[in-house]
């Protein structure tokens, strides 16, 4: 190996290394992260509050629709639940609420519904389409009440995807903000392509916030809490993923 | 360049607002580059349509056994390439890893894609503002109408050819020519700003789920998210491959002159020297 090529081979990995410095320095990071905030607020102010997701014809809804984060939870609590054909599966809707709610799988299924063709998104890159059918959020939360200090939703859910966190943080959760949360896309789904909602896609119950990506559509529902901040959940970010470096606004 | 001119004049060629906007640019998308390569790498599949047909990727780069051997693939449409060390499992030895582009290739250098997302997003916006103050400090200034656009004599087929031909035995215009750029210049110029770019923009934004909900029409004038994924791919290819061949002719053109150009804005033309 000539001088020259070692001088060249030695330049590149110093600054291959510093970009990895770089990527590794929460500075850095905190850096780079105010360009969400700037994305939040830009889309947030071109996108109408209530504008649709695009829906798709029956045509094109995905045979090979992909499973992914959890996709059969271990947790006994959940095992269980699936034993008993979530026959014993209450839905809470707790908080900053007027009149807290406890709902069984039919009760939902009794509540003002829509069935919609969307796009899933996830934020790795691929795209399934799926039939979603649910009880719209926004109803349900006019009849628990917000208070007016509510200001998220949190989804707490029954799958431990991160077994090895050592700081509690190792269950799935995520919030969203009430634009998204009134949406009329925005369902709590228990049925997929005309059926019982799949234990891999998330029975008995997920949430689909159709505007942004997969990971904000919290599957194995448990428990709905109006919150006025997410600091004390968590590692503080809002979400199982967010706690994981990804931006509490995916949409994008 | 190996003799000096005789006769020397320097011109004013580049605008302060080309060169500042230029440097940014080129420093945003190196950024966009690589943190676009970790972000592909987490799922290093392209499909055409709305969704994707995990079976049938257009291509893809991965990890295969191939008799009891690990091995890297590249499958694009029909044809399969055996590219271990750089495409589908690449890494040191002892280490090798089943990842989409290797290591060097991507920012960061392990697989990360949140901070791949960070930094692509932030530079993305880096990206557009200055791009947006380049187009209106050339609008302004009348840079595209005067220096872009060819004129009338450019156009010719004779011409063209003829620049065609100097441009394969690497001659270029030193003299009165010089002054403009020449035509294959302008075009290729047109086409990147014009088109390529504004192209990457939009597919970019084709791919965010909260603007498909507010423009569903961007999505669908490239055929889907997923065929918006994969032009936005392909975009980012053909501007490494623009960049390859603009840095190769500011080399063989004289790349002192060029580089003082775009820093100082001074250019160096012969003066009286024949074309």
């Amino acid at each position: 190996m000539t001088v020259s090529r070692r001088l060249l081979l030695g330049a590149t990995g110093l600054l291959l290394g510093a970009c990895d410095r770089l990527s590794m320095s929460p500075g850095v990071q905190r850096g780079l992260a105010t360009a969400e905030g700037l994305t939040r607020r830009a889309q947030r102010l071109v996108i109408n509050r209530t504008a649709l997701a695009q829906e798709f014809p029956e045509a094109q809804i995905s045979p090979d629709f992909r499973a992914n984060g959890s996709i059969g939870p271990s947790d006994p609590d959940y095992r269980a639940l699936v034993k008993g054909g979530f026959g014993d599966w209450r839905l809470a809707i707790d908080g900053l609420v007027e009149r807290p709610l406890s709902l069984s799988l039919a009760e939902l299924r009794a509540q003002p519904s829509r069935t919609q063709i969307t796009r899933h998104d996830c934020v790795e890159g691929w795209s399934s389409i799926g039939k979603w059918t649910g009880a719209r959020l926004g109803p349900l939360l006019d009849r628990v009440g917000l208070k007016p200090e509510a200001r998220f939703l949190v989804f707490h859910c029954a799958d431990t995807l991160d077994p090895n966190a050592t700081d509690g943080a190792n269950k799935y959760y995520e919030s969203i903000d009430l634009i998204d949360a009134y949406h009329p896309q925005t369902i709590l789904a228990y049925a997929m392509n005309g059926q019982p909602l799949p234990v891999k896609y998330g029975a008995p119950c997920r949430v689909r916030v159709e505007r942004q990506l997969g990971y904000k559509h919290a599957k194995y529902l448990m428990r709905i809490e109006a919150v006025a901040d997410y600091a004390h959940l968590g590692r503080g970010k809002g979400g199982f993923w967010e706690d994981r470096g990804y931006e509490w606004y995916a949409g994008i | 360049m190996s003799d000096p001119p005789s006769a020397e004049a320097l011109v004013h060629r580049h605008a302060l607002v080309t060169r500042v906007t230029h440097w940014i640019n080129l420093l945003a998308m190196l950024v966009l580059l690589a943190s676009g390569l970790q972000i592909f790498n987490a799922h290093p599949a392209l499909y055409w349509g709305d969704a994707s047909v995990f079976a049938e990727p257009w291509a893809a780069l991965q990890a295969k056994d191939l008799g009891g051997e690990r091995v890297g693939v590249t499958k694009i449409g029909d044809i399969t390439l055996q590219t271990t060390g750089l495409f589908g499992l690449s890494g040191a030895p002892q280490a090798q890893e089943a990842r989409g582009f290797p290591a060097w290739a991507t920012l960061p250098g392990y697989r990360d894609l949140a901070s791949g997302r960070r930094w692509h997003f932030f530079f993305a916006w880096l990206f557009a503002l200055n791009g947006l103050v380049y187009l209106a400090g050339n609008l302004v200034n009348g840079h595209f109408k005067r220096d872009l656009l060819p004129e009338r004599d450019q156009l010719r087929p004779r011409h063209l050819l003829h620049e065609i031909a100097d441009h394969a035995r690497l001659r270029f215009p030193k003299g009165e020519e010089a002054r403009r750029y020449n035509a294959l210049q302008k075009l290729t110029y047109l086409a990147v700003i014009f088109v390529l770019l504004p192209a990457m923009v939009a597919t970019g934004l084709s791919m965010s789920p909260g603007l498909n909900a507010a423009f569903p029409w961007l999505p669908d004038l490239f055929g889907g998210r997923q065929s918006a994924r994969t032009l936005h791919f392909i975009s980012a290819g053909l501007i490494v491959a623009f960049v390859v061949v603009h840095v190769l002719m500011v080399l063989v053109s004289g790349p002192i002159n060029s580089l003082r150009s775009m820093i100082t804005g001074r250019f160096a033309i012969r003066v009286g020297a024949q074309p």
